[in-house]
């Protein structure tokens, strides 16, 4: 370590960290590099040392003026607070180093003129570099990059922006070629897919290239402990309710406690219960992700000022910034990840050295098991797994145009640049033409799009952007992110109007009035409601007085009970590895001595009335229920899993003449039921189970069902908005998020019926099956299953089948039935013009 | 909680609906054309079409299947009624240039189903002029036994009139479910029907653009399913 870095470090009372002298060893041997560590040790300060230590030296302070370090982070707040943190050191050992934060918020004069004068480090995000590369000056603004630093690279590799982000690497590198990457990331159970993500690859045959890794050593255990009240947990639900009272006396006895919860529904629930029975008048305030951005400020700025006691807020608080005290984390509902509870619980004292203390609240007797699992991992340190992934075909697209606005290119050395990105090393020649195809043309089996083509070959065979306006179209769509479409949630009243007041009016024509905005919600969630209905939003109750447009426009108001919009747990499934846990806890009775009583009971009449399969079995129970059979397993794969699983069940219950009618799908089991006595029918042999469960359901039955489900629809709209075949913005005008839903949809019926085999349907259908299906993480079960499926056919309903039948009626419902639907109505009003209602 | 099922399945009670306008008898298609039988013609508006080539002259390169899908459609519905004329109520193409744009099949496709029957295009926003190249005659609106056929509807409280140009739409609620289709609104002494084509949205018929047309109370509603055309009560109907 240089001298002047030595004496700024003692002058801090601080000693260079080991993991901080390995990383500026790995600078000077450019050598890029992981660096894994806790919450509060220093990752980001340690990140910046080599670029730190390189721009120092004097000799380099009199060539360079370009860009020497590129910091990324998945968030821009985080980015802001970064460039302030660096503000110190810099000054303190007078290093000269200009740095310069750059987001959507920058001014347009200052982007501009950090492309011809840039900083020598700039901080910034992932959206922003896509933006740079795609302009011709790029290969003069990176030409000097010297060093790349990923903040929470765990948070971005894995989805489709770190798939951009790492083409964008890929393209880094070719600009400059002894470009060194530095990740920094929070503790992962398989550090060497964020390694092989920070380095080249070379060609697809070899073995995958690795960055080098220093793991920082960690900090103190964590103080884990899950709420245990003399109270029954409830038996089904998410909200938590008989637990508030012993949250808020937790509350009153922390300096600041932040209140973890999945769903921004379950974040509005839990602050408007706190505050019903909050006499004291703590400062609780309430923060995530549909809250108004000012207002998300205000209660970030009074946290780290210390005015607020507790903040409840959903995953929009677990990464990145401290704001202040913290020093109790609360988490409501099931952790579903063992990674997930750490890195929340990682935001208590923020520290080292210190225990950060944390209090786990399930909502309901399966969560019990849950949170019981997650302490033990947690505790036990381990950390579910960053899965590899294969980058999406979406952002591949959206990419070859990004870099057709930067310089024409050559096809070969595109496609070699593009798989050397660790999630893009697999890509074939065949998929990346037909991206390009796409890109040009539309690629279409019709080739009806020639003289419109985007891109034009080169007598020398580079191809170039054909008009300079498609890059004014890139820039104003790239990025990743597709947000459901959004409705502002507006305050707003009738004001009485002259005629009114007069008495001449009806009051239903009172114009409204509109007011502040609130926030906003997606759309789905406002279709549900009807004017008049209460219901929870930005921690008041409301009452809908109508959508105009885009906005939907609340008064306040006083129902005792406002609806709470159906919200579906979390919206993260159980981890694999948390799911493993709680099936061994459930088969080893040795451990129920250490649950609490009403749910030990629950288990113990479980073993009595059915049984208690072993770890690696599955049960499944059959029994009638009101007027229905009904089916019942407990795979514990997780909500995707089980809802995948009971669409195709239920395709194979009907061909078997079971007659099924409708079923319901948790974290944790799946429920179906049908008009058939499936008792019996598996007595007599006319369902068998093993052929019930077969894996080979995920062949034609999988497509079938697919091609006609709403949610390839949505996956689709995704896709096309990635891809850019749907614009979100034309030079000129904007598109709302309802108009893409509509077009989309046609476009999809479209594309089905003409061109099948086009790249964008299997684009989205490689998303389905990673995503909203989770495909992969079926097949594993219903491979681990084969040849251990437990029936037991019983008379009435099971134990453990009670929260999962509670379900029902809670979940929203899904696209399937609509033609019923429309008919119902129909004959409705049928039956009321005929009088016979 | 999914219902997967109806109770009953029969669908034949749905596919047309009986509609009066002025006292006139009509059958609406749940294509969403529009049969009048005394006529013996049939009546759709807004198939736009080339709309997906006027998008991919802008950079956007839907898919190029929008032109024969609506004409194989509107083939399938002359049909089924093999109306002795056809009257396309405006907005017929996307744009003045789209006929150029038109291939070889489409344009045959047209040409089929043009003979041996008469065939007026009214003009609309989208397209006032119509090309000769593609056959029929071009008329500004007509009136037919009492009742005007146009592109765009007359604001106020006009009666004896057909006409399209509002892609109407409409959103229900009904059991948890949220639905939203083209449709037919009417009120019994004028009627507005559904876009026609494949690329064609549609605007809420809660929109205050319909309230010149229409009061609320007295509308009636023809939901397009895929299976049938539903007759909606306007109660259940919600804004977007």
């Amino acid at each position: 370590m240089p001298e002047s870095f030595a004496r700024w470090f003692k002058s801090r009372g601080w000693t260079p960290r080991a993991h901080q002298l390995a990383l500026l060893a790995a600078g000077s041997a450019r050598q890029s590099t992981l660096l894994v560590a806790p919450t509060g040790a220093g990752k980001t300060l340690s990140g910046f040392l080599p670029s730190l230590v390189g721009l120092s030296d004097k000799k380099r302070a009199l060539k360079g003026a370009g860009l020497h370090t590129l910091y990324v982070s998945p968030l821009k707040a985080l980015t802001v607070d970064i460039a302030r943190n660096l503000v110190a050191p810099i000054g303190e050992m007078g290093l000269g180093i200009r740095t310069e934060t750059r987001t959507g918020d920058t001014s347009a004069s200052r982007r501009q003129r950090q492309r011809t004068r840039p900083p020598h480090i700039l901080l910034t995000t992932p959206e922003q570099i896509a933006l740079l590369l795609a302009h011709p000056d790029a290969a003069y603004l990176f030409a000097d990059l010297d060093t790349v630093i990923l903040d929470e690279l765990h948070a971005l590799a894995g989805s489709k922006r770190g798939d951009l982000l790492a083409l964008d690497l890929a393209r880094l590198r070719a600009l400059s070629p002894d470009l060194m990457t530095i990740g920094l990331s929070a503790t992962v159970a398989r550090p060497s897919e964020l390694r092989a993500y920070l380095a080249a690859q070379r060609a697809p045959d070899t073995e995958t290239a690795l960055s080098g890794l220093v793991v920082a050593s960690g900090g103190a255990h964590p103080i884990i402990e899950i709420l245990e009240i003399d109270e029954p947990v409830p038996w089904s639900g998410h909200s938590a309710r008989y637990a508030m009272l012993r949250i808020l006396e937790s509350i009153s006895a922390h300096k600041l406690t932040l209140v973890f919860v999945n769903t921004r529904m379950q974040a509005e629930l839990v602050f408007q219960e706190l505050w019903r029975i909050n006499d004291a008048n703590l400062p609780i305030g309430l923060h995530h992700g549909s809250l108004d951005a000012t207002q998300r400020r205000k209660v970030e700025a009074a946290m780290a000022a210390g005015k607020l006691r507790a903040v409840v807020a959903t995953s929009t608080l677990d990464l990145g910034i401290d704001w202040g005290d913290v020093d109790l984390v609360v988490n409501v509902g099931a952790p579903k990840g063992s990674s997930r509870l750490l890195q929340r619980i990682g935001r208590s004292n923020h520290r080292l050295d210190e225990a950060s203390k944390a209090l786990l609240v399930p909502a309901n007797r399966f969560e019990v098991l849950e949170c019981r699992a997650a302490q033990q991992a947690a505790l036990a340190g381990e950390q579910d797994a960053v899965h590899a992934r294969t980058g999406s075909l979406d952002v591949l697209a959206q990419h070859v145009l990004g870099m057709a606005c930067q310089a024409p290119f050559r096809p070969d050395e595109l496609f070699a640049e593009m798989r050397s990105a660790a999630p893009y090393s697999m890509l074939t020649r065949d998929h990346f033409d037909r991206i390009v195809g796409f890109v040009t043309d539309g690629g279409y089996a019709l080739r009806a799009y020639d003289k419109f083509a985007k891109l034009v070959t080169m007598p020398d065979g580079r191809m170039r952007l054909a008009h300079p306006r498609f890059a004014q179209q890139y820039r104003l769509n790239a990025g990743t992110i597709v947000e459901a479409p959004m409705l502002k949630v507006r305050l707003a009243g009738r004001r009485p109007t002259a005629q009114a007041k007069a008495g001449v009016s009806k009051s239903a024509t009172k114009p409204l009035v509109g007011g502040r905005v609130l926030g906003e919600v997606d759309e789905y969630f406002a279709a549900q409601l009807r004017p008049g209905d209460a219901f929870v939003f930005a921690g008041e109750v409301v009452r809908l007085e109508g959508i105009r447009d885009t906005e939907v426009l609340v008064s306040r108001a006083t129902a005792s009970d406002p609806v709470i919009p159906s919200y579906a747990g979390g919206r993260f499934p159980m981890s694999t590895h948390l799911a493993e846990r709680v099936r061994t806890m459930l088969a080893d009775r040795s451990a129920w001595s250490g649950l609490p009583r009403p749910v030990a009971e629950w288990l113990d009449l479980q073993d009595q009335r059915s049984l208690i399969p072993a770890a690696n079995e599955v049960l499944v129970e059959t029994f009638p229920h009101g007027q229905r059979y009904h089916l019942v397993c407990y795979p514990f794969e997780g909500r995707l899993a089980h809802q995948t699983l009971g669409m195709l069940m239920t395709r194979r219950l009907d061909r078997l003449g079971a007659r099924p009618l409708g079923f319901v799908a948790s974290d944790y089991g799946l429920s179906l039921w049908c008009a058939a006595d499936l008792g019996s029918m598996i007595a007599r042999g006319t369902i068998m189970l093993d052929r019930l469960f077969e894996e080979d359901m995920l062949g034609d039955d999988l497509d079938a069902w697919l091609a006609q489900s709403s949610l390839m629809k949505r996956t689709f709209r995704h896709v096309s908005v990635i891809a850019g075949l749907i614009e979100r913005r034309h030079p000129g005008r904007e598109k709302s998020g309802r108009q893409v839903t509509m077009s989309t949809d046609l476009v999809y019926d479209v594309l089905r019926k003409h061109d099948p085999t086009h790249i964008l349907l299997e684009a989205a259908w490689n998303d389905a099956a990673t995503g909203l299906l989770d495909i992969a993480r079926l097949g594993d079960f219903l491979r681990r299953i084969r040849g251990r499926i437990r029936h037991r056919a019983l008379d009435v309903v099971s134990p453990l089948s009670v929260p999962i039948l509670l379900e029902m009626g809670v979940e929203p419902v899904a696209g399937a039935g609509r033609e019923a639907v429309l008919r119902e109505a129909a004959e409705a009003l049928i039956r009321e013009a005929a009088g016979t209602v | 909680m999914l219902r997967l099922k109806p109770d009953r399945l029969d669908t034949a009670d749905f596919t047309e609906q009986s509609i009066s306008i002025a006292g006139k008898a009509f059958v609406a298609d749940m294509s969403g054309a529009l049969y009048w039988p005394s006529e013996d013609a049939l009546i759709v508006a807004d198939l736009h079409l080339e709309k997906g080539s006027a998008f991919a002259a802008r950079g956007q390169m839907l898919p190029p299947y929008d032109t024969r899908e609506t004409l194989a459609k509107l083939a399938a519905a002359i049909d089924r009624y093999d109306a002795a004329t056809v009257i396309a109520l405006g907005d017929s193409l996307h744009d003045v240039a789209a006929s150029d744009r038109m291939d070889a099949q489409s344009r045959e496709t047209l040409r089929i189903m043009q003979s041996d029957r008469e065939w007026i295009w009214v003009t609309g926003n989208h397209d006032p002029t119509i090309p000769h190249a593609l056959g029929g005659h071009t008329l500004g609106e007509l009136t037919v036994e009492g009742i005007t056929l146009r592109h765009e509807p007359k604001p106020g409280r006009v009666t004896h009139e057909i006409s399209g140009h509002m892609h109407p739409a409409a959103r229900i609620y009904l059991n948890g479910y949220s639905i939203r289709r083209p449709c037919f609104v009417g009120n019994g002494l004028r009627l507005v029907v559904p876009a026609f084509g494949t690329y064609t949205g549609g605007l809420n018929i809660l929109d205050e653009a319909f309230e010149p047309l229409f009061s609320t109370d007295g509308m009636s509603v023809w939901l397009l399913g895929q299976e049938g055309l539903y007759p909606i009560a306007t109660r259940i109907l919600k804004e977007d």
